[in-house]
């Protein structure tokens, strides 16, 4: 509804107290109420700041965290850091790729997941490491990374 | 807990201390249950929630019980860490259904679990407390001293070991020059990466004109395989929240920034819950400690941007814009934040000040080496039996970090190299073992210290593939502003790629080394300066190895796809028939029960049988 979104903005704004340097903080707000950055809202955000568009869209392009697209039910973030490469992450990576038909930053065809490769979670001592859904698993294999993410679609079927 | 009233002065903060500490029941008996990010992830909430329940159920009256959370241990490898007061017994892989039995035995018995204590490997000795282990009693903890001991999330525990004092001490006794000439004589450089002298920078951020001026500190801990910084944050956060204020207070700021990364929502929740209690208290906002000293902090949470741990790329990123450098004729200190002084330390910097200041100076410097003093947080990570976070005085040699702390090479492997600096730092090789690590002999060895990422890599890595992996990390992470970067980088990669694809040309090498160079004298940022120092440093200590990829077509390492063949070892195959059935080229052949083979015509060096194998009959040759 137009109605709730509006005020959604707005009320991020007022949080900042219409501060145009705290545009990042604004914007992750929103995500973080709308799942990604909706168009209808970065344009209400950008007239109500008196911010170009343009600039809105070069800073959620610029920085990694930002999307564009809504999510799927579940995110992956495959830990890439050093540690992770040395222990096999890039072929846990290109596995569930092929196996869930993922690209990086990229949502599944069945919606299930959204596949977030990031940099460095800082959890080395857990190398590979994966964070689904805000949850930590460690010591993964390529073939115990494919069984957890086949075992959380099964559990979304079932919902 | 009704919270007591602000602390007006020096002389509150003293007797509030003296309070929590005589409220302290000497009878009590502790459990710290270590909750960093290493533990959370291996179950250590079941492991506290057990705990507080059997708390809850505890009812005898001679003596109580506390059970409580505290930072990061550093002995991540071991997780779920739990410790029991009194002796700080130190409890190592703890389950869920390990709790009864520590509750029973030690917590209330006053005895001993034994099986759940550390034992060495190679000694088979059991060790009691964490001094007896050698992961610690190597190590000489000044910043993560109270990491494993305090609950990050209540201000009262800070206080009570002594937190907040330096800065009593600063305000109450310390004018601001004074202050500024006890960091410079303490010695202590930068510990994001750079190594610039603290407190001259400090100095220059005081003398620098105009107002306001800003102190910021840069959480954005980007190097891949480095998590100090984020132990910190998490477990000790009100250090960093008085290093600041001392600082803000040397340079006459009162706005701070305490810039976080993104993928740190731990660390973000603690600092936000850190920097509320002290607001309550006054030891953050108008006069503070009745010294006429107003300060306050933010937190910003970066975006998931590598450059932006760069200090002009960072401001531009506060200022609510894309995270591009810009080029430092004028040094941030001078103009930074909205065009003002701005004072940026990283995190681990800002933590060193507090004991700096109580401790004084000399008794800093004279920790270390000549010219870099103190202690330095290393995340020791890779290939290395301990992984975890170590703090040792600079100057400790890398063997003894990596064998006596480290625990040496698992799985019987040979060491190859050990990367330091992140992705602008490089690989040391064996025959450096016993250099001291400190600031300029990492710069001599052609890597760097950099945040502190120590990375220990075994024979089975190949350094062209290490190479490769860090430009191409550096690759997505350029912001494009500059062209030597944005195309240096990508140039660079694409030969890389090529050669751990056995595509490499005569010459390839020297195009590499030419390129390397051109980026570190023409690139705009430390990013792109650097970009370039993984490959030259691999070039310099590893040329034999880049050579037989180019030359010979192979990978001395066996890890490039192509550049090695998959074989069967007759002797160990059983021809249980696992490796023919999950080839997906149908490649392999052979009768059940006996022997199989490879058809190499056939095989796309895929790896899958070597992963399948149950008994390692599939080797690399």
């Amino acid at each position: 509804m137009p109605e709730t979104k509006e005020n959604t903005v707005a009320q991020i704004i007022r949080r900042y107290a219409g501060d145009p340097d705290m545009l990042i903080p604004m914007m992750q707000d929103l995500q973080a109420e709308c799942d990604y950055l909706p168009k209808a809202e970065l344009k209400e955000l950008s007239g109500r700041l008196c911010v170009p568009l343009a600039r809105i869209y070069s800073v959620a392009t610029f920085y990694a965290s930002f999307r564009l697209m809504p999510k799927g039910d579940h995110t992956i973030q495959l830990c890439m850091g050093t540690v992770c490469f040395l222990k096999g992450a890039g072929k846990i990576a290109q596995v569930i790729q092929r196996e869930f038909e993922l690209v990086p930053g990229g949502t599944s065809p069945d919606g299930k997941f959204t596949f977030s490769p990031v940099n460095c979670v800082g959890a080395c001592a857990l190398a590979p490491v994966m964070v689904l859904d805000g949850e930590y698993h460690g010591g993964l294999a390529v073939d115990s990374a494919v069984e957890l993410l086949h075992k959380i679609a099964e559990e979304t079927d079932k919902v | 807990m009704p919270r007591t009233t602000r602390i007006e002065t020096a002389v509150d903060l003293q007797q509030y201390r003296r309070q929590l500490l005589a409220e302290q029941d000497p009878a009590t008996r502790r459990v710290r249950v270590c909750l960093g990010t290493g533990c959370t992830a291996k179950g250590a909430p079941n492991v506290l929630e057990r705990f507080h329940q059997a708390a809850k159920e505890f009812d005898q009256e001679s003596f109580a019980v506390e059970t409580k959370c505290t930072g990061c241990h550093g002995f991540c490898e071991r997780g779920p860490i739990v410790v029991v007061d009194p002796g700080n017994i130190f409890y190592q892989n703890v389950k869920e259904e390990d709790v009864p039995e520590i509750w029973r035995e030690s917590v209330v018995g006053g005895r001993v679990v034994e099986r759940l204590l550390y034992k060495d490997e190679q000694t088979g000795k059991i060790a009691k407390t964490p001094e007896e282990i050698p992961f610690y009693n190597a190590q000489r903890r000044i910043v993560l001293a109270l990491g494993g001991v305090i609950d990050p999330t209540r201000i009262e525990e800070y206080l009570a070991a002594g937190g907040y004092a330096a800065l009593a001490k600063a305000l109450g006794s310390m004018d601001p020059d004074e202050v500024i000439e006890e960091v410079t004589n303490s010695g202590l450089r930068g510990r994001g990466g750079g190594g610039f002298p603290t407190g001259r920078k400090w100095r220059s951020a005081r003398d620098a004109p105009g107002e306001p001026k800003y102190v910021i500190a840069n959480g954005d801990e980007g190097d891949p395989g480095a998590f100090m910084d984020r132990s910190l944050m998490e477990g000790v956060p009100h250090a960093v929240i008085e290093g600041m204020i001392i600082g803000a207070y040397a340079v006459g700021s009162s706005h701070g920034y305490i810039y976080v990364r993104n993928e740190y929502p731990l660390a973000v929740e603690h600092l936000t819950t850190a920097i509320e209690q002290a607001r309550e208290m006054g030891l953050l906002g108008q006069n503070i400690l009745g010294s006429g000293f107003s300060f306050d902090v933010r937190i910003n949470r970066g975006g998931g941007a590598f450059v932006c741990g760069e200090s002009t790329a960072l401001m531009a990123s506060l200022e609510g814009r894309v995270g591009e450098p810009r080029a430092k004729y004028i040094h941030t200190v001078e103009s930074g934040l909205h065009g003002k002084p701005s004072l940026l330390n990283n995190v681990e910097t800002w933590a060193n000040v507090p004991p700096i200041i109580l401790g004084g100076a000399d008794w800093f410097a004279s920790l270390g080496t000549e010219k870099s003093k103190g202690t330095k947080v290393f995340s020791l990570v890779g290939k290395v039996k301990n992984t975890g976070l170590v703090e040792v005085p600079m100057g400790m040699t890398l063997r003894q970090i990596i064998y006596d702390i480290g625990g040496g090479i698992p799985n019987g492997k040979a060491f190859k190299a050990v990367q330091t600096g992140g992705p602008s730092g490089g690989c040391i090789p064996a025959k450096y073992l016993d250099e001291p690590v400190d600031f300029d002999r990492l710069t001599q060895l052609g890597s760097m210290m950099g945040s502190g990422g120590m990375i220990v890599m075994d024979e089975d890595t190949c350094m062209v593939n290490v190479a490769k992996y860090f430009l191409g990390f550096l690759k997505e992470e350029s912001c494009g502003k500059c062209t030597p970067c944005r195309e240096g980088v990508a140039q660079m990669l694409h030969i890389l790629d090529n050669i751990t694809k056995g595509e490499g040309r005569e010459g390839d090498v020297e195009r590499l080394e030419q390129l390397g160079e051109l980026l570190e004298d023409t690139a705009l940022c430390a990013l792109g300066k650097t970009a370039a120092y993984p490959v030259l440093s691999t070039v310099r200590h590893f040329r034999e190895e880049y050579e037989a990829h180019i030359h010979e077509r192979r990978c001395p390492a066996k890890e490039c796809p192509g550049l090695f063949r998959y074989e069967i070892d007759v002797e160990s195959c059983t021809g249980c028939g696992l490796c023919a059935k999950k080839c997906p080229v149908e490649a392999i052949t052979g009768e059940r029960k006996k022997p199989h083979t490879i058809d190499l015509e056939k095989c796309t060096n895929c790896g899958t049988c070597f992963d399948v194998c149950p008994f390692s009959a599939v080797v690399k040759v």
